[in-house]
């Protein structure tokens, strides 16, 4: 019974928060988009391809947050066996995924003209490589059985062996030498970058989070509904009694 | 105006950035709208399938409501 007891208040916090998360989606990025494209001066060494760090930095930020996310729920879900736990992995993983792929793809549109190459086989771009990976490995083990939820066990596992490489990525800028410019958001003595690229670029942090957490609640709402439809088969092929216990404890 | 699109001659690789951005977050979008009513309306019309299995079950079996009654009042008789 607590398997539905807790999703289904969940889902009324969730249902609260989306007016917010897509409002507070809207505007920032009205704002970001903005102060990106028009109000924010081009870099003195990469002219305006700077403007493509407004979209690739909140990219990758979500693609490593919400490996994050995945993570602690595989690792509730392990210890605790928490029920909403693989729920949001389950939703939060295609997001990822698509998020890593856009923090490559920009990466790559920036890289010719300023690096002259498409790619290089340095640490942070192949640490972000593996991320992509660990994804799709994520989600092809959460699906490979036919048997639902008989994935969730081994993927979470992976989950939490791939947390490895986010440290990987985070300090690959200066573990080894490498073509991609080293941190300078986040640092001891401060941010490095001028305050007229500070302003787009949390803008669009702010976006892209607001944009994620959207996407969270309308994907958990499709994650609960159908799992609430496997269960109502997996009983419905048993008893028809029990069928409607399970549907009496989830109303 | 055409200075602003063509980006400091960047413009070939600014431009499918964002084009490329905004791509992949409207199709996530839609993706996960879609997938969300049609979940959720399969669930509906499966609990509202099993209520009326409910109900159907609830109505036609009156006698065993009664009968239970019905045996409570003989053995309120039976102590009487």
């Amino acid at each position: 019974m607590h398997r539905f007891a807790n999703p289904t208040r969940f889902l009324k916090i969730a249902n609260a928060v989306l007016p917010f998360a897509t409002g507070g989606f809207v505007i920032l990025l009205g704002l970001g988009l903005y102060y990106s494209l028009f109000n924010s001066p081009s870099d003195y060494q990469q002219g305006d391809t700077v403007r493509i760090m407004y979209i690739h930095v909140p990219a990758a930020y979500l693609a490593v947050m919400i490996y994050g996310v995945i993570a602690g729920s595989s690792l509730s879900l392990l210890i605790w066996k928490h029920p909403l736990a693989e729920l949001i992995a389950r939703a939060s993983a295609p997001v990822g995924l698509i998020f890593t792929f856009l923090c490559l793809a920009t990466g790559s549109l920036w890289g010719k003209p300023m690096w002259g190459t498409w790619w290089v086989w340095d640490a942070r771009l192949t640490s972000m490589l593996i991320l992509l990976f660990l994804y799709a490995g994520y989600i092809a083990l959460s699906n490979a059985f036919d048997e639902p939820g008989r994935g969730n066990k081994p993927a979470a596992i992976l989950a939490l062996v791939g947390v490895v490489n986010l440290p990987i990525i985070k300090f690959s800028v200066d573990w080894w030498n490498t073509l991609h410019q080293p941190a300078s958001i986040i640092r001891m003595d401060g941010p490095t970058i001028a305050s007229e690229m500070l302003t787009p670029l949390f803008l669009m942090l702010g976006a892209f989070t607001c944009f994620y957490l959207m996407l969270l609640v309308i994907r958990l709402r499709s994650e609960i509904a159908a799992s609430k439809l496997r269960i109502a088969m997996m009983a419905g092929s048993g008893a028809a009694g029990a069928g409607s216990e399970f549907e009496r404890a989830g109303g | 105006m055409s200075e602003f699109f063509a980006m400091g001659g960047h413009a070939a690789f600014i431009w499918p950035c964002y084009g490329l951005a905004a791509i992949v977050m409207i199709l996530l979008v839609v993706q996960s709208l879609r997938s969300m009513r049609m979940n959720e309306k399969l669930a509906e019309n499966l609990r509202a399938s099993r209520s009326r299995r409910r109900e159907q079950r609830a109505d036609p079996p009156a006698h065993s409501h009664p009968a239970q009654s019905g045996s409570g009042q003989s053995e309120m008789e039976a102590e009487a």
